[in-house]
């Protein structure tokens, strides 16, 4: 009886990833989702899928939630084989869709006492999690309400709330804030981080949002066409293009012209009476732009630096604007 | 072993929370039974002199047209509950929680469990109330308790039949809609069969339909054992079409769900 509650072989996995797969591929009649996918994901860490609308990320939940099976390749989760040890595999994962899989016509707590049966906790302990989550998750004034009466964002933490009853090791957010309204993206962001810090999960998230990736992703991979495009920190991947410039604004088109012949390459734009200088917004480059401005009598009114951001990124990978270009604005910082 | 008491134990959780919601929103059910019940009344009151000067009492074993009608009423509350088998379980699919399930380590054949037995608990229970309606309105078998028992049975048998067939109706319907529609021939056929009038009284092509359907020989069946008409052949062929249908519903939803409806 004991043996189901304990996740003891995880403890001795510390070492190894939580996530490895190699060659997934996946098609749908002559529609090919999943081209070839290799992943590596260290226990502990968030990694973030991110792509366009049928990119495939939904596809790889899928496969390595053991919900559908891949036509190539293989995958461990937990060090389990996916498809030879597939309810190992089920008993340290969490699953939370892109559309909430909770039982509408059931309360809340009713929702979290079944999640609590089907992993066979006793009675007191079930009731106990239940109590907890509620708690943790805001929703204890709410518990005695069915799910069909919540808003988008209490049935997402609803959802989630479910998918933590089984105190899973590895968690699957399949888009977790797409459709929530941004209050509860940010505290959908809270619960996500709070999560790796006081759980020590693994957490696999795909989203579309850029913003949501670099915020809370430890590793980001690009998903386009069932294909990795680029893979690594959000900042590694913003390095790996150009974009970083100074924008210095001056009052008049005089100071513009006089600047502009002090900066050769830089790029001028008449209309707002800006120039875009080249460089990495550092210290030491911001200074040498002021002190050459000094040296001339030149006022600038103002002066930001524009570092390239996963929109950027985006757009260089994969050569066209990111398609849910909603949130992430420029990264302005003065 | 350990295995064998999970299943069980999830199945039973799934049947709990199946009835649990059926009781809590009684509305889908009583719709299923208040057809089968309107139907009663108004063939009986509406109709009933008519059918049964047409019919002549022997059909009924010698009683009158409420005693001819019943059998075949009763036996559309089982008709009509599989509606609601079909319903639940694609409501459970769109709504996503499917795959919750699916992606936690419980017995596979729970889900499916839960819902067959939740509905044939439900079914069962309208199919009771819709024989107390008939008492009342005058229904007076002669039937032994061994033939109460095995004309309960038989309904029981046909239930489970129809039950897993509306699982498996449910988990390939693309939406609640298809799912509560496709069944609905089904609530239709024992009009084409023994249910209101004999099908020797039909014309010549229907005739041979109503005599082949499984509802014939299963009304039949109810009809001889509540009124002592005769039965015949028509208990055999009766069993012989529910084992059937059960045998092939079962494994058609199994495999659909194993295969993984998608939405």
């Amino acid at each position: 009886m004991t043996a189901t509650r304990t996740p003891a072989p995880i403890a001795t996995h510390t070492t190894a990833p939580a996530i490895t797969a190699t060659g997934l591929r996946k098609s749908y009649g002559d529609k090919l989702v999943l081209d070839g996918i290799d992943l590596n994901i260290p226990e502990g860490t968030v990694f973030a899928l991110l792509g366009p609308n049928g990119a495939g990320k939904t596809t790889t939940v899928e496969i390595l939630s053991t919900l559908i099976d891949a036509d190539a390749g293989e995958a461990w989760v937990a060090g389990r084989h996916l498809t030879r040890a597939a309810d190992a595999v089920r008993s340290v994962i969490g699953v939370t869709g892109q559309f909430s899989a909770v039982d509408h016509l059931l309360t809340a707590e009713e929702n979290l006492l079944l999640m609590a049966d089907l992993h066979h906790l006793d009675r007191r302990e079930g009731k106990r999690r239940a109590e907890d989550l509620l708690r943790r998750f805001d929703l204890s004034e709410v518990a005695g309400k069915t799910a069909a009466t919540f808003s988008g964002g209490m049935r997402r933490k609803l959802d989630l709330a479910m998918t933590l009853v089984g105190d899973p090791r590895i968690i699957f957010l399949d888009e977790p804030t797409t459709g929530l309204d941004p209050r509860s993206r940010r505290t959908m962001w809270e619960i996500i981080r709070g999560l790796v810090t006081d759980d020590g999960v693994t957490i696999f998230l795909t989203t579309q949002y850029l913003e949501e990736a670099d915020q809370l992703a430890d590793r980001i991979a690009v998903l386009d066409h069932g294909r990795l495009i680029a893979e690594g920190t959000a900042d590694e991947l913003k390095q790996r293009i150009p974009g970083g410039h100074i924008r210095v604004r001056f009052a008049d088109a005089h100071g513009l012209d006089t600047a502009a012949g002090l900066f050769g390459i830089a790029t001028r734009d008449e209309d707002s009476l800006t120039l875009q200088i080249p460089g990495d917004g550092s210290i030491p480059t911001l200074r040498a732009v002021l002190d050459t401005l000094e040296s001339t009598a030149v006022q600038a009114e103002s002066l930001t630096v524009h570092t390239p951001n996963l929109d950027d990124v985006f757009l260089t990978l994969t050569g066209r604007p990111h398609p849910a270009d909603t949130v992430a604005a420029p990264e302005e910082n003065a | 072993m350990a295995t064998l008491s999970y299943a069980a134990k999830d199945s039973r959780t799934m049947v709990r929370r199946n009835l649990k919601k059926a009781l809590r929103y009684p509305s889908l059910t009583l719709t299923v039974v208040i057809m089968p019940i309107m139907m009663l009344l108004l063939f009986n009151y509406a109709f009933g002199t008519a059918l049964g000067s047409g019919i002549g009492p022997s059909a009924a074993g010698g009683g009158e047209y409420i005693d001819y009608l019943a059998p075949g009423i009763i036996l559309m509350a089982a008709t009509s509950g599989a509606l609601t088998t079909a319903i639940s379980v694609c409501v459970d699919k769109t709504e996503g929680i499917v795959d919750r399930f699916r992606t936690m380590p419980i017995s596979r054949a729970s889900f499916l469990t839960g819902h067959v037995v939740g509905s044939v608990i439900q079914t069962m229970t309208s199919i009771t109330l819709v024989i107390a309606v008939a008492l009342l309105v005058g229904f007076r078998p002669d039937a032994t308790p061994v033939e109460w028992l095995a004309a309960i049975g038989l309904l029981a048998l046909l239930t489970l039949a129809l039950t897993w067939l509306s699982a498996g109706i449910g988990l390939v319907a693309k939406n609640v809609e298809t799912a509560s529609n496709i069944p609905m021939p089904l609530t239709f056929l024992p009009f084409i069969g023994s249910a209101i009038v004999p099908p020797e009284s039909m014309p010549a092509g229907l005739r041979w339909f109503a005599e082949y359907q499984p509802f014939t020989p299963i009304i039949e069946t109810l009809r001889g054992l509540w009124l002592g008409t005769g039965i015949g052949s028509s208990a055999a062929i009766g069993l012989a079409w529910c084992v059937a249908l059960t045998v092939v519903g079962y494994l058609w939803a199994r495999r659909t769900f194993k295969a993984g409806a998608k939405r």
